[in-house]
C-alpha cells in the first residue's frame, strides 16, 4: 500500500535536518555514513541514499504527537536506546516530539494545552505516533487522560495527522492486555481508527533502528513505506526470524536443544524444541538484531516468543513447540487429544468386533453360504 | 432352497480409483509420519558439525513433496467423481435423496446397534461410508489449504500462494499450525477406524471388500446385485429413483 502524502511545505527560517546536525557538530562523513546505514536498513538502492541524504538536507521538522495509552514504554524505551547517536538527534531533536507525555517537561494543563496547539497549528501536517492499545470496554474509562478517554483522544488526534504509526506490539494487536480475556477490551489502533493507512511497526518493542528506519522512511519519500498484509512495513518484516537465524543450520540437520541448559544448549543448537516461534515470527532480529547488532533472544540462549505477532501470548506456552489447545482446558495438547481419540477409536473397534463374533455368529463361519441362508430364513420368518 | 447366495461379481472399483486410493494412503502415511516429526523431533545424539546433517531438512521435504501429490491426486479424484462409473460419481457423496439418508439409518441398526443379520446391500460403499469420505475430503481440502498456507512463506511458487488468505483467518501462523497438527490427529482416527469396518465388512459379509481395492472386484449376492437398493443409490440412474418398496430394507422376497 503506498499512500502518497503532500510534502510540507518548508517553513521560512527553520533549520533544515543537516543544518541541525552540523550545528550539533555532526560531520559530513558522519552524516553521509549514517545515511549509508540506514538505508541499508530500510533496503534501499544506491540511488535511494542519494534521495535521502538530499531530503535530510532539505527537509524541515516534522512536528509530532506522540501518544500513549495502554502500554509499558517499552517502545520509547528501545528508540531511546537506539545504537546511532544521530537516530536519537534526528529523529528526537528534528522530527521534534511535539507533544509526548513520557519526555514531556510540561504537564497538566499545560500538556494538554501543548497537544491541543500542535495539532491546531500543524493541522495535515503532523506525524501521530501511537504507542498502546486502546481500551473500549465501558465507554473506554480504564485509560484516560486529562479527563478523556484513549479513544476520543485518538479518535480527535488522528483525524489531521499526516501519517499515523502505531508502535509496538500493543498499538498494533493489543499485547498482553488483549490477550484472553482481555477484560479492558484493549483494541488495537487500526481497529478503532477504521479505514485509514496505519503503519504496524510490531515488536515488543520493535528494534530501535527498524523504528529510525520507518521515520528516515518517511522523512525521505514522504509517503509511507510498502506494507504487508498486516500493516506492517515490508522492508523490515518479510522474512521469518527463522529465515534469518544463524542457528538454522542446526534446525535443518536435526540438532536440537532439548532442554535448557543440556550440553545440545551449550553447543547452540537450534531451539526449537524448546518452543523457538522464529518459524512462525516476522522480524528483523536475525539481521539488525539488537542494542547496536549486540545480540538477539536467540543468540542469548532463548528462544524467540514471537512478539512481533499478533496474539502472542494466547499462543502459549513459550517453551512448548505447538501451543495448547484451545476449548479443552490447560495442558490439553493437540497430542493428548489425539492419542486419547485414535486409543477410543481403537477400543471401540475391539469392542465392536467382539460384539461382531457374539451377534452375527450365525453369519460367520467357515460355510458362509449357508450360515447366512440358515440366518436370513430365520430372518425371513413372518 | 435359496438362491440368496448365488453370487454376481460386480466391476466396482475402477483402475483410476483404486490408483487414487492407494497413492492417497501412502501420501497419507508419509504426511503424517513427517508431520508428527516435524512437530516432535526425535532427539538424535550425533557429535557430528551442523554441516553434516540434513536430516531434519530432507523429512520436511519429503512432507512438502508428498503435499503437492496429495493435492494433486486428489484433484485428479474430483475429475474422476464426474468422470469415472456410477460407483466413483459424486452424487454419491451428497445427501440428494431420501433413501440415501435410510440406508444411513440401517447401516446404523445393522453394523453399529446391530439389530438385525441381514448386512446393508451396497455395492460401492454405502450411505455412511460416501458420507465419512465426503467428511474426510473436507478435512482434506483443510490440510492443503492449511498446509500450503504455512508453506507460502518458503516458496514462490504459485501453488502455495493461493493460499496466503487462510493464516488470518486463523489470527496467526501458530495457530494454523496447531490446527494442521490436529487434523492429522483426525486422520489417525479415521484410518483405525477405516481400517477396522473393511476388515469387519469382509470378515462378517464376505463380499469381497478388502480386495475389491485391489481387483476392483466386489461379489454380490444376485437379487442384491440387480436390486435397486444396492446400486440405485450408488448409480442415481434416474435422479428420482423410485423409493424402493418397505420389504427392500429385509428383502425377504424370493430372487428374482
Ligand atoms: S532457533 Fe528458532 S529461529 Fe533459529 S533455526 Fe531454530 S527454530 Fe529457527
Amino acid at each position: 500500500m503506498q499512500t502518497e502524502i503532500q510534502p510540507r511545505p518548508a517553513a521560512p527560517r527553520e533549520e533544515t535536518i543537516y543544518e541541525h546536525l552540523c550545528a550539533r557538530g555532526v560531520s559530513r562523513r558522519e552524516f553521509l555514513s549514517f545515511c549509508a546505514w540506514m538505508g541499508a536498513c530500510i533496503g534501499l538502492e544506491q540511488s535511494g541514499v542519494a534521495q535521502m541524504v538530499q531530503a535530510l538536507e532539505t527537509r524541515r521538522r516534522i512536528p509530532v504527537v506522540w501518544l500513549h495509552f495502554q502500554e509499558c514504554t517499552c517502545c520509547s524505551e528501545s528508540f531511546l536506546r537506539s545504537s546511532h547517536p544521530i537516530v536519537a538527534d534526528i529523529l528526537l531533536d528534528k522530527i521534534s516530539l511535539d507533544y509526548t507525555e513520557t519526555l514531556l517537561a510540561a504537564s497538566g494543563h499545560q500538556a494538554e494545552q501543548c497537544l491541543r496547539d500542535t495539532i491546531t497549528k500543524y493541522r495535515g501536517e503532523y506525524l501521530l505516533c501511537i504507542e498502546g492499545s486502546v481500551p473500549l470496554a465501558e465507554d473506554g474509562v480504564y485509560c484516560c487522560i486529562g479527563g478523556r478517554t484513549a479513544k476520543q483522544i485518538v479518535e480527535e488526534v488522528a483525524a489531521d495527522a499526516k501519517a499515523i504509526i502505531a508502535w509496538g506490539n500493543c498499538a498494533c494487536s493489543g499485547c498482553v492486555q488483549a490477550a484472553k480475556p482481555n477484560p479492558t477490551v484493549a483494541t488495537p489502533i487500526h481497529r478503532v481508527l477504521g479505514g485509514k493507512p496505519i503503519v504496524n511497526v510490531q515488536g515488543c518493542p520493535p528494534i530501535a533502528e527498524v523504528m529510525a528506519g520507518v521515520l528516515v522512511h518517511l522523512l525521505t519519500f514522504d509517503r509511507i513505506p510498502q506494507l504487508d498484509a498486516h500493516g506492517r512495513p515490508k522492508a523490515f518484516y518479510s522474512r521469518r526470524v527463522h529465515d534469518t537465524c544463524y542457528r538454522r543450520p542446526n534446525y535443518d540437520a536435526g540438532l536440537f536443544v532439548e532442554s535448557f541448559d543440556d550440553e545440545n544448549a551449550r553447543k547452540g543448537y537450534c531451539l526449537y524444541k524448546v518452543g523457538c516461534r522464529g518459524p512462525s515470527t516476522y522480524n528483523s532480529c536475525g539481521t539488525i538484531r539488537w542494542n547496536g547488532g549486540v545480540s538477539f533472544p536467540i543468540q542469548s540462549g532463548h528462544p524467540c516468543i514471537g512478539c512481533s505477532e499478533a496474539n502472542f501470548w494466547d499462543n502459549g506456552p513459550f517453551y512448548q513447540r505447538l501451543p495448547n489447545f484451545p476449548g479443552f482446558g490447560i495442558e490439553s495438547t493437540a497430542d493428548r487429544l489425539g492419542v486419547a481419540a485414535v486409543g477410543a477409536a481403537a477400543a471401540g473397534a475391539a469392542a465392536h468386533a467382539v460384539l461382531t463374533n457374539i451377534r452375527k455368529r450365525a453369519e460367520i463361519g467357515e460355510q458362509p453360504g449357508e450360515n447366512a441362508e440358515r440366518a436370513e430364513a430365520k430372518a425371513g420368518q413372518p | 432352497m435359496y438362491a440368496s447366495h448365488d453370487y454376481q461379481r460386480v466391476y466396482v472399483w475402477q483402475q483410476p480409483v483404486r490408483w487414487f486410493h492407494w497413492i492417497n494412503a501412502l501420501c497419507i502415511t508419509v504426511l503424517g509420519v513427517t508431520g508428527y516429526l516435524i512437530a516432535h523431533p526425535p532427539a538424535l545424539l550425533s557429535g557430528a558439525e551442523a554441516s553434516a546433517g540434513y536430516w531434519f531438512g530432507t523429512v520436511r521435504f519429503a512432507h512438502f513433496l508428498a503435499g503437492y501429490v496429495f493435492v494433486a491426486n486428489f484433484l485428479f479424484r474430483i475429475y474422476w467423481a464426474f468422470a469415472g462409473n456410477k460407483y466413483a460419481n459424486w452424487r454419491n457423496f451428497l445427501p440428494l435423496t431420501r433413501a440415501q439418508f435410510r440406508q444411513v439409518w440401517d447401516v446404523l441398526r445393522v453394523d453399529i446397534l446391530q439389530l438385525s443379520n441381514q448386512p446393508v446391500p451396497a455395492l460401492g460403499h454405502n450411505a455412511v461410508a460416501y458420507f465419512t469420505y465426503a467428511g474426510t475430503g473436507l478435512l482434506t481440502l483443510f490440510q492443503i489449504g492449511s498446509g500450503f498456507a504455512l508453506y507460502a512463506p518458503m516458496s514462490e511458487a504459485w501453488l502455495p500462494q493461493l493460499f496466503v488468505w487462510v493464516t488470518p483467518l486463523f489470527g496467526s501462523e501458530q495457530n494454523l499450525r496447531l490446527f494442521h497438527y490436529a487434523v492429522m490427529w483426525a486422520f489417525a482416527v479415521f484410518t483405525v477406524i477405516h481400517v477396522y469396518l473393511v476388515v469387519y465388512h469382509d470378515y462378517v459379509e464376505g463380499h469381497g471388500v478388502l480386495s475389491s481395492i485391489i481387483g476392483g472386484w466386489k461379489f454380490m449376492e444376485k437379487r442384491h446385485a440387480q436390486a435397486d437398493p444396492a446400486t440405485g443409490i450408488s448409480g442415481f440412474r434416474g435422479r428420482a429413483a423410485p423409493a424402493p418398496a418397505p420389504g427392500a430394507k429385509t428383502p425377504a422376497t424370493p430372487a428374482r
